[in-house]
Order: C-alpha cells, then structure tokens, then sequence
C-alpha cells in the first residue's frame, strides 16, 4: 500500500555506521558478578524501595514500587541476595550517584510464579496500573512511563498509533535487531496499545536503511492480518526517529513543544516499549532486560541482551574495548552523554553503549565566530534560528532566547553537526536552559518566601485590628477618662483609626494621641540625625537621651502593669514607640 | 570534556571562504583576460594589505592570530574590494580602502561574524566619495600592455585620455545629462550588445560563479533571485514608463554590479538578513535603492550605497520574519 509521506525541514545525513553492529544475532549477555540497580530509571517519581540489604529477590521480584503514577516499578533480573541499598553512581553525564539496589546473583535464576495478565477482561485502568507495576517505560530512550501515554486523549479516541523503529541515529541497531527478531510480539503489543488507544491505525515508521527489519515486519503483519497495521518505510534522515519528526512523517502532523500528541489525534511509542508491553500483559514478565547496542572502538561490535544493572564496563568486556578508547558514551553520536565510569549500570534508557576514540570521533576542532551563514537554520528539524539562539544564549540575554523559542530545541545535534565555525551550539542551548530553569526555581523561592511574608505581615495588622477593636469596644463601655491608656496600647495611628468605626468619642482621642506620638517621634528623630557636634550640644542631647530612657523605663514599666488586662501583644507588631516627657496622652 | 554531537560534518570557515574565492576565479579571469593584468596587481595589494591589518587588529585585540588569519576571511574581503576597483587605481587608493574595510569595518565592530556593513562595500563607498575621478577611470578593452598598466598602478604618470574610458553605466549617466536618450547614448562604442562592452562576459562570470555556490549550498537562492528579479522589475517599469531615459532591464542586469552583488555582495551572511523571507526582502531593497541611484543618484552605480543601506535594516527584518517554529506553524492548532 501507498501511503501519502511528509517531510519535516532540515535534519542531516551523517554515515549511518550501522553494519559492524548488525552481522551477528543479538546475544544474551551472561549475569555479572554484581547488579546495580537504580530506583529511578525513567520521568516521574523516585519508587520506594521494596528490599534491603540481606533480603533474597527472585528474579522478576518487584524492588522498587511506583512512587505515585507519574512513576514505575523497578524488578530484580534474576535472584540472588541484596547486598545493599545505597546511592551509586549513574549513567549521566553530571556524574552524580542516586539510590540502586545491589544484588549478588546466586546463579540459579528463581523466577518468581509468571502471571499472564487477562488483559481482554481488565479495565483500562487496571491495565495501565499492571504495565506500571511492570516497570514498562518508553525504551527508545526517553524513558517515560509507559502506562501514562496509553489512554485516549480529548476526544476519546486516537486517529493514529505510531510504533517508532526509525532508529535515525547511527550506529545504534538495537532496534533493527529486535525488529528482526521479535517482530510477531511487536506487532502483538502494538495491538494491544491500539485497543488501549481506541486507535484507528498503527503506522510502524521504519527508515530505509533497514529493509531485512521492514520486510520482518511486513512479513509479521501479513500473519496477524490486522487491516489497521501498516509497515511505512521512511526515508533515512536525522533525526526522523525523533517523535515528533515521525509524527509529522508519518501523518503531516506537527506536534507544538509542550503539548500532549494524544491531543492531535496520535500517539508514538518505540517497538522495544510494544514488545515490553506485550510481556509484561501475556508473559507476565516484568521489564528486566532490554537489547543494547555495542559498537564504536571495540573489538566485536553487536547488540546484547543485557539485564538492567550489569555494570557499563561488563558489558564493554564481552565486547572487547580497543585500547585507545578515550571516552565512553551512553546513546548515539548525535545525542549521546558521556559516561562518568564503567561502574555505571546499564538502565532502561540505554539503547547504546558506544566506546569513542580520537579517530573515531576527533575533538572539536577550535570554536570560530560565528558568521552567520544559517546552515544550522537549515538543518535545524524544529525550524529554529539556532545562531540567534546561540547569540542570545552566549550573551546570557535568556529572555531573547526564549522568544527564538529555545525550548522547542529538542537538542538533536544537527545544528553543531553542520557548523563551519565548529560551535557547540548544543553545549550553549543546555547552558541556557539550566540557568533559565535555575532562575525560576530562585524566582520561585523568592515568590514563596515574598508570599510567606506578606501572609505574616497580613496577620500580625489583622491581629492588631482585632485587638484594637475589642479595646475600643470595651472602652466605649468604660468611662472617658480610660481612653489614654487604650490610646498607649494601640500601636499606629492607622490601628487606632480602623479599630473604631463605631464609637466617636475614643476615636477623637485615640486620634490625638496618635497625632501627639507621632509628633513626639519625629522630634526625635530630628535630635538624633546630628554630627560633629559641639561639647554643649553633646551635653543637651545627654540630657535628652536620659530624658527618653527615663520615658521609656515609665512605658515598660506601664505596659507591665496594663498587660493583665489588654490582649497580648502580636511579638511581629512594631513595639509602641517610647513616648517623650510631655505627650498628650499622659 | 565535550559533549555530544561528536560526529561533525566535515566543514570549516576556511572551506567556505576558500569556496567563495574559487567561484570568484571566473569573473577575475574575464576581468584579467579584457582589462589587462592591474587586476592581479590589486588583488594582491588588497590581499597583502588585509592579511597585515589582520594580523595587527588581531594582535591588539589580544586574539589569537594564527587560526583567524588563516579561515580565508580577510582573503575574501579583499578579493572583493580588488574587483570592485578601477584596475589602475594607484596602489595607495587600494591600501586605504582595503584597511579601511579591516580595521574600521570589521576589527573594530568585533572582528569576524560581527560586523554590521559589509566590508568591501564599506571600501568602495569610501573610495568612490573621497576620489570620483579616480575611481571611474576603467582601463578600455586591451588598452594597454602589463608594463604601462602595472606603471599606472604603482606610481607611473597617469595619461587619462588614452587608456580609460567611462564605465558603461557612467557613460549612460553622462550622455543622458547632457540631453542625449538611451538609444543614442548606447551607440556609443563602450557600449556592447546589451550592456557595456565586455562588461556583459564579467556580469555572465559572475553568475557561473554564483552559480557554483548555489550548487555547493555556499548561499541559498533567495538573496540572488530576489536580487535579480527585482532589478528586473523595477527597471522594467521605468523603461516601460520612459525608454529614452531609462535603460532596459537586460541593461541594468548585465550593467555594473547587478550580478557581482547579487551572488557575491549581497549574500555575505555576516552583514545579510539570515531568514528565508528576510533576504528576500533585503535583497529586494538593495536592488531597487540601487536602480534610484542609477537612475536618479549622483553615482553611475548605486550597488554599494545599497548595499550599506541595507545592512542597517538587517536586524529590523531579521526580527520581523523570523519562519514559524515546528508546530507553531498556522493551521496546527488540533
């Protein structure tokens, strides 16, 4: 069958390398002495540790529990005994350790009892509850719980189901090969997600540069005979394995940063997440292993079926590392991050483990000016000006460069790729991105703490309000003469005016004896704001500063007698000013 | 420690300007071949001249020298200040413009990538207002052998009657001040079978040449074809409206910098608008500023001025056009 394509602009045309890697079948990589296991594999909540040092897990056990649904559960890939639960270091370039759980395989491999799931009787949600129960995430890479994207979205239904196997990216084949040899169950588990879906059509988006994984496909879908299947080869370009270009590819739709595609009629996932789906449903088999790439400077590039949590660095001996590797990288060429040791645990986002050297990847050449010549505008698939970005991103203008839309950058690399002056524009757009998102979680504090302050500022005038309006009620029932002393105990004018709206009488006399203080305060102020002064005026202002302590003693020693009598007060409230010798109120 | 992507397309600024300086052969080439060998002479004065200035600027700017000498860039420059010249402009004349356009025009508005007018035509402009006389003495066809010419060039007596004649669109501009109509102006022998003499083969290089980086996606086709077309109009309307007093649009492409700018000028990315809508409207301006000043303007040849005045809107249309982002686009709301 025809079907109508689209194109999306830009995106580049780097050597797929994909051949050393796809020669032999993928391999089932032995257990390694240690498994590390991190809680926190995909977007979403960090899950709860099921275990702890000294527990035995089988395999399939489920260690970590969602953390709320915008989460995952994590599973032991074999027995054995948890040696610790303790933070470890992570594939991510930052270098940082997060929580993982340790088990010592004991070689036997006790499966706790698999339960097929009845997914035809289930309710949706309680389908969406068991894949989140299995730890199924999106595996091309951005890891995104997988239960939460399989519900139809506004409008009740979704147009089109897209299953990912472009793997635009070079070198990486993980997918080509699970295509080739799991096509059946791929296809299986990209009906499952239409009916979850109440989806129309399937569209299994694959490159061209892969047609032993299409024809499986094709093949597959011709035994399901399932009209609502359509194998869709698409041509090879970076990055139309990206969601959004294969969307766009595959239907003419583009959907906006930001926005959920289930609002535009479509959904995507990755065939590795359709065949996760398809055994955590009929297999009862939770997400405890995944295929992954080897290639670059090693000796025996291929894809292994590796257990979540074999350490990076069993992984690269079975695969033999060149001994002028300079680098290890976790993805692609194009997308990859650096590896920060081979301590490092293979998590269910890595598609690729590949080993870099000075000849494979040389560094950068030195960074030019920019000239402007607009390659990177032309390849850019989000229709990005990127050099503005860079401008605006160098100069630290962020506001500028968030009205070039920095964050619709989905950082694919095509616009370093292509630069002349050998910029790394990508470098510059994550700088500016962290410091944007820095400065709204400081904005954030700030508007916190501001709010905070205000709310106490609210209260400490509303309790004096309050306070000043039972005074007043009780002194309009008291005789005249009390009204000084409710008069000292109010605290500003402003208190005294609002605390009466009723009674006139104490409101004239709260209101001069305000007056008077403030009169008072202003005199003094005036007497304080003196230098250099002469011997005779350091003399008069002694005088007077005995004459306010004085005042002051009298206050205290007024308000400490008064205190049985008048409400408590509020210890944010500004203390009542002391009062010179000679004012009104007394 | 670099981050990904860590493979790169084989590409660099000096690929790019060594480019341009390639596609700028055929048109030297045809210059040389029926002006005579003072080109030759001139680009290497504006080469040595760049280079020097270069590497002075650099130095006081405390960058590095090495890498931004050698990118080509003030090679270009220079190439392109050379070609705009009269051939047998004294060798002086040539060094202030070229220095002019490296130091005031790129060095001092932050060196490479930050300058806001286009260098070379930054040297032309000044050229053309401090010396008008010098600079529209054009060498005639094979008027003299290399000795008298490189003579001129670097200091010989000058004897203007015999050896230059006017530009064709100097000549146009004269005759048809003192009362002539472009019909009996264009009988004259600078004249050739639409546009000046020889002229034409130097406007036809310069579009091989332009075409060439069009192949090798050196420039898009916007700047060009808005360029082109419209020249193209603009002098079709006046020539439409008054054939006695304006040229024909086959004139005005092949006459002068038409083609040059439209491939080579206009395109410099730095000083240029950068969106696919902006350089179609940056290019648009230039050639009707430059059609005004041909035919209303106190100068034969309006393109540098142009040019110039256009890189002052620059940021104004950049901001104005920039293209829709991925999804942003109209039709895409669900």
């Amino acid at each position: 069958m025809l079907r109508q394509l689209f194109s999306f602009n830009g995106g580049v045309k780097p050597d797929p390398n994909k051949g050393a890697s796809t020669r032999e079948p993928i391999a089932r990589l032995p257990l390694p002495p240690q498994l590390i296991i991190p809680l926190h594999q995909h977007i979403g909540g960090t899950p709860r540790p099921l275990v702890k040092a000294g527990d035995r897990v089988l395999h399939g056990q489920r260690i970590g529990a969602a953390d709320g649904n915008v989460s995952s559960a994590v599973h032991a890939p074999t027995s054995g005994t948890v040696v610790a639960v303790e933070p470890r270091l992570m594939p991510h370039a930052s270098g940082l350790s997060a929580m993982a759980v340790v088990i010592e395989p004991d070689g036997l491999d006790l499966r706790v009892e698999r339960e097929p799931f009845d997914w035809h009787a289930a309710t949706p949600g309680e389908v969406r509850d068991h894949l989140r129960d299995a730890g199924v995430v999106g595996l091309g890479g951005a890891v995104f719980p997988s239960h939460l994207k399989l519900s139809a979205g506004k409008a009740g239904s979704t147009d089109t189901l897209v299953i990912n196997g472009a793997e635009c990216e070079p070198f990486i084949t993980c997918d080509d090969m699970l295509m080739r040899s799991e096509p059946l169950d791929i296809l299986r588990g990209a009906q499952v997600m239409k009916t979850l879906l109440a989806a129309k059509q399937v569209l299994v988006g694959i490159e061209d540069n892969k047609p032993e994984a299409a024809a499986a496909l094709k093949a597959a879908a011709a035994e399901l005979g399932d009209p609502a299947l359509d194998i869709v080869v698409v041509p090879t370009r970076y990055p139309a394995g990206g969601a959004k270009q294969l969307i766009r590819v595959l239907t003419g739709i583009e959907v906006p940063h930001g926005q959920r595609s289930t609002d535009y009629g479509v959904q995507c996932f990755n065939v590795a997440t359709a065949l996760a789906v398809w055994n955590a449903l009929e297999r009862g088999e939770p997400l405890t292993r995944r295929i992954v790439t080897v290639a670059g400077n090693v000796e025996r590039p291929r894809n292994f079926d590796v257990a979540i949590g074999t350490p990076i660095g069993f992984v690269f001996e079975h695969a033999g590392l060149k001994p002028d590797t300079d680098k290890l990288i976790m993805g692609g060429p194009m997308m990859g991050v650096p590896l920060p040791g081979v301590e490092a645990p293979v998590v269910k986002a890595t598609n690729c483990l590949l080993a870099s050297s000075p000849a494979l990847f040389p560094p950068p050449e030195p960074e030019m000016p920019c000239i402007r010549c607009g390659e990177c505008a032309r390849a850019c698939p989000a229709d990005l000006q990127p050099f503005e970005l860079y401008w605006h991103s160098r100069s630290r203008n962020f506001g500028r460069a968030q009205e070039y839309h920095l964050f619709d950058c989905i950082e694919c690399g095509c616009c370093a790729y292509v630069c002349p002056s050998h910029i790394p524009l990508v470098d510059y757009y994550r700088y500016a991105k962290s410091e944007i998102w820095a400065r709204e979680r400081d904005k954030d504090a700030a508007d916190s703490a501001r709010e905070r302050f205000e709310f106490r500022n609210w209260r400490a005038e509303r309790e004096k309000e309050e306070k000043a309006a039972r005074l007043a009620a009780r002194s309009a029932a008291k005789p005249v003469a009390k009204t000084a002393e409710v008069a000292d105990t109010a605290t500003s004018p402003a208190d005294a005016q609002a605390a009466t709206p009723a009674v006139t009488d104490p409101k004239k006399a709260l209101i001069e004896a305000a007056m008077a203080r403030a009169r008072a305060q202003k005199e003094a102020a005036a007497a304080k704001n003196t230098d250099a002064l002469t011997p005779d005026q350091q003399a008069q202002v002694d005088a007077a500063e005995a004459r306010r302590k004085r005042a002051a003693d009298l206050v205290a020693e007024k308000q400490a007698a008064t205190a049985g009598e008048t409400a408590t007060v509020s210890p944010d409230a500004p203390a009542p000013s002391p009062a010179e010798p000679g004012d009104g109120a007394r | 420690m670099y981050n990904s992507p860590y493979l790169r397309q084989n590409t660099s600024v000096r690929r790019v300007m060594g480019t341009v300086m390639v596609a700028m052969l055929p048109a030297i080439t045809v210059q040389v071949w029926l002006f005579g060998p003072a080109l030759i002479a001139q680009l290497a004065i504006a080469s040595l001249t760049a280079l020097a200035c270069e590497a002075v600027m650099l130095g006081l700017r405390g960058r590095p020298v090495a890498p931004a000498l050698t990118d080509l860039s003030a090679l270009v420059t220079a190439w392109l200040i050379a070609v705009c010249l009269p051939p047998l402009l004294p060798w002086w004349a040539t060094v202030l413009g070229t220095s002019f356009a490296l130091i005031i025009g790129k060095h001092l508005y932050g060196g490479l990538g930050q300058n806001p007018f286009n260098p070379a035509m930054l040297a032309y402009a000044l050229l053309i207002v401090s010396f008008p006389a010098l600079m529209s003495q054009w060498p005639g066809l094979q008027s003299a052998d290399a000795a008298t010419q490189f003579g001129w060039v670097f200091g010989g007596e000058r004897v203007v009657d015999g050896m230059t004649g006017a530009t064709p669109l100097d000549a146009l501009r004269t005759g048809l001040l003192t009362g002539g109509d472009v019909g009996a102006v264009m009988q004259s022998p600078a004249f050739g079978h639409v546009a000046g003499a020889g002229w034409e083969w130097v406007a036809l290089a310069w579009a091989a040449g332009g075409l060439l980086l069009l192949a090798l996606r050196i420039i898009t086709w916007h700047i060009p074809v808005a360029f082109i077309g419209a020249m193209a109009l603009v002098s079709a309307i006046g020539w439409l409206i008054d054939p006695t007093q304006f040229a024909s649009p086959a004139f005005h492409l092949l006459a002068g910098g038409t083609l040059m700018g439209a491939f080579f000028i206009a395109t410099d990315p730095v000083s240029g608008a950068t969106t696919p809508r902006g350089k179609l409207v940056f290019a648009a301006g230039i050639a009707l500023i430059a059609w005004l000043i041909r035919a209303f303007g106190a100068y034969p040849d309006g393109i540098a001025f142009a040019v110039l005045l256009m890189n002052i809107c620059v940021p104004l249309i950049d901001m104005k056009t920039q293209p829709p982002v991925f999804g942003h686009k109209k039709g895409d709301a669900p």
